[in-house]
């Protein structure tokens, strides 16, 4: 039992924090997302240190790491809320590496693994009742992260997901600017093998986690210097007890995305339950810790200046690609009811 | 990352498990206290023999010297077998470990063995009427009268006091000191003497669990005190420090067997095809599982560095919230027949409600993780 990060993915969590830390920061994400672009700089970067193929095998031209590996470069990324195509790319990498056939791997990963080419993943657009097996009725349209320009969609549906090409897309302005989005539909799909949505969910979980912990650190340091009645606004205890809130959410995501994560690789039948449980929890936490994030700032909170909405954004968008927390809590409610009915 | 136990882990689990299948508790005598806590210690000397009763103290001492992770596995597996906690729950991960971090060899010698066997129950004199969250705001004071010590002041909340024959201490012997936490001492108190007298306190469940205990010139000998006189808050923290770590486990597998417990019911009611009623039984199950995984991340953290990580200082906090909600849930899905008076969930939903309070209000935990893990000025 450790559970705990290796001391080599330590490290590769330290180079992305401090990599990141140089080359995104809000005035990068504020360039990008108000010109309604990605940081192309950052993304020749990201692929020049093979990080896109962080979870593909060497064999196709990646760095043969695993779903840990790349859960801990997407928080990193999560945190700076970079704008970059990179989860769409390294996630559907990721799943088609894992879940793809000899065929697909063959065909897509080198290009993604190297950036040449970029990858699309997309979930229903228009949702329905979250105990259906489905989310939506077959002829709905996808909504789309990186769709435009991608060579290959990966896109969600419940618990299956398909590779797509040749669909139709179309740019969406979504309220997040840090990342482009598209609704896409028609095209040719063919059928990813078992595990694939639920990998892809893991590694939008990392992400989220990332986004908290900076909602969480972004609102220590302001209600830190912050003065009011002639103290820091964070010795209030109605501020305080938020932050606390905040942690207590943000960690609970955290951890059942690193179970998640690593499930991914080490106990794939345990993979389903861990990641239904760590979409649940990001999709909530990302929601309420980024909307904690804006209330603790005050005033100053609900202006285009003041960084906190990025993230807010992100989560939402975020929790919308995870499929929100409803579907997955109707998954767990169905695991827990088996597991009741069945004594150990 | 490795979630999955280590071959001694395994071992060590594989072994309790045969013991535990060949010694059955029993049920719990029901309606009569005193009959339940007669049953809890005659468990303790079974666990003893067995050499089970405290796993995680050192061998030479009657332990196992138990990783924390085996620690966590042996509550795990004590609570899925439906056994109770040993009665002297409190002299094994409280007053045994203190012992063994303050106490002289001849207090170790005196007092570790009867704490094992359950033959000496212990109880935790520490929060007093005016001093619960605020600690070091404590009253009750000794006086030096040649080689004893004369106590007087008042206790309250303190478990198991009507059964027990020693008493951890926490009592003012210089009213001088600059600082309230300077001036305290640790004693180790014998609770049948004429200056002490214990009163039960009835709960909302009608239980007297929790005790007031009136000191009135109780006499300690010199030879009693325990980590040197005026230490008396550095020997409470070791105490404090070692309240929290092996419960998590019982309680966390209690919580998932009560949710377990809930889900059939909710199922022989047809219940679980209302989606509303799924989902919130769906966010119990992720709450369940968060605190089981955050528990198992604290532990890493402490054996890793030393002391727990961010996540440490959260898990009682969620616990008591989720089993709070989880009760409610019980009581609102279930109905009438959830509130009679000696319904399981009738007592569980009122028991609950001390959850929040027992062992640090989740007020105070929430400074504590604002004031300590945050670094956020002091609460006001």
């Amino acid at each position: 039992m450790h559970f705990d990060l290796t001391e080599d993915q330590k490290e590769i969590r330290r180079v992305a924090r401090e990599l990141l830390a140089a080359r995104s920061g809000w005035e990068q994400v504020r360039a990008a997302a108000e010109g309604r672009a990605y940081d192309d700089a950052l993304w020749r970067e990201l692929c020049s240190l093979g990080w896109p193929g962080i979870a593909v095998a060497e064999q196709h031209g990646g760095q043969g790491l695993g779903a840990v590996e790349l859960a801990v470069l997407l928080e990193q990324l999560g945190y700076a809320c970079a704008a970059t195509p990179f989860l769409s790319s390294a996630v559907a990498a990721a799943a088609i590496q894992a879940a793809g056939s000899d065929d697909q791997r063959a065909r897509w990963l080198p290009g993604l693994a190297s950036g040449e080419t970029t990858a699309g993943i997309g979930t229903k657009a228009n949702w329905g009742p979250a105990s259906a097996g489905h989310m939506a009725g077959s002829g709905t349209p996808w909504l789309a992260a990186d769709a435009v320009g991608a060579a290959v969609l990966v896109l969600l549906d419940g618990d299956a997901a398909q590779l797509a090409v040749g669909a139709e897309v179309e740019t969406l302005e979504a309220i997040d600017p840090t990342r482009r989005y598209a609704t896409v539909s028609g095209g040719d799909a063919e059928p990813l093998g078992p595990g694939a949505a639920d990998l892809i969910r893991t590694a939008i979980a990392a992400e989220v986690v990332g986004v908290c912990q900076r909602a969480l650190d972004m609102t220590l340091a302001y209600v830190k210097e912050r003065k009011q009645f002639g103290v820091p606004v964070g010795s209030f205890q109605a501020v305080s007890h938020r932050c606390a809130q905040m942690l207590l959410e943000t960690e609970s995501a955290r951890s059942t995305a690193l179970y998640a994560a690593w499930a991914a690789g080490a106990e794939p039948a345990r993979l389903p339950e861990a990641a239904a449980l760590a979409a649940a929890a990001a999709a909530d936490a990302g929601r309420t810790v980024t909307a904690s994030a804006i209330q603790a700032h005050g005033g100053i909170g609900f202006t285009w200046e003041a960084d906190v909405h990025w993230l807010y954004k992100r989560a939402q968008l975020d929790a919308a690609l995870l499929g929100g927390a409803r579907r997955h809590r109707a998954r767990l409610a169905a695991l827990a009811a088996h597991r009741a009915a069945t004594p150990a | 990352m490795d979630l999955t136990f280590n071959e001694q882990e395994l071992a060590f689990r594989d072994e309790l498990r045969a013991w535990l299948a060949a010694n059955q508790p029993g049920t719990e005598p029901a309606g009569d206290e005193d009959a339940a806590y007669g049953w809890r210690r005659d468990w303790q000397r079974r666990l003893a023999e067995g050499g089970w009763a405290a796993v995680h103290w050192p061998p030479e001492h009657g332990g196992r010297g138990a990783s924390l992770t085996q620690s966590a596995i042996f509550y795990e597996e004590l609570a899925s077998a439906n056994a109770p906690l040993p009665a002297n729950v409190l002299g094994l991960l409280l007053a045994g470990p203190t012992i063994m971090t303050w106490g002289s060899q001849e207090q170790q010698e005196r007092h570790l063995v009867p704490i094992l066997t359950a033959e000496e129950i212990w109880c935790q004199g520490f929060s007093e009427p005016d001093a619960g969250s605020d600690l070091a705001a404590l009253k009750t004071h000794a006086v030096k009268d040649g080689d004893e010590w004369v106590v007087t002041g008042q206790k309250v909340w303190t478990s198991g006091a009507q059964y027990a024959k020693w008493c951890m201490l926490v009592a003012r012997t210089d009213a001088q000191a600059p600082k309230k936490h300077q001036g305290l001492t640790y004693f180790l108190m014998d609770m049948e003497q004429p200056g002490v007298q214990v009163l039960p306190l009835r709960q909302i469940t009608g239980e007297s669990e929790f005790n007031e205990l009136f000191i009135d010139g109780a006499r300690v000998p010199d030879s009693n005190v325990l980590g040197g006189v005026g230490n008396g808050w550095k020997v409470a923290l070791t105490t404090l420090m070692n309240e929290r770590a092996g419960l998590a486990f019982f309680l966390q597998v209690r919580l998932r067997q009560l949710l377990d417990a809930l889900i059939r019911e909710a199922s022989g009611r047809g219940l679980l095809e209302d989606p509303v009623v799924a989902d919130r039984l769906g966010e119990l199950h992720l709450k369940a599982e968060v605190l089981r995984l955050t528990a198992y991340r604290g532990l890493t953290a402490i054996e890793q560095y030393g002391q727990p990580g961010p996540e440490g200082s959260l898990t009682k906090w969620m616990w008591s919230e989720t089993n709070q909600q989880l009760t409610q849930l019980a009581a609102d899905l279930l109905g009438p027949s959830a509130l009679r008076s000696g319904d399981r969930w009738a007592y569980e939903l009122l028991r609950a409600r001390g959850n929040s309070i027992e062992g640090g209000t989740t007020e105070i935990l929430k400074n504590i993780v604002a004031e300590r893990v945050l670094g956020l000025p002091r609460a006001r």
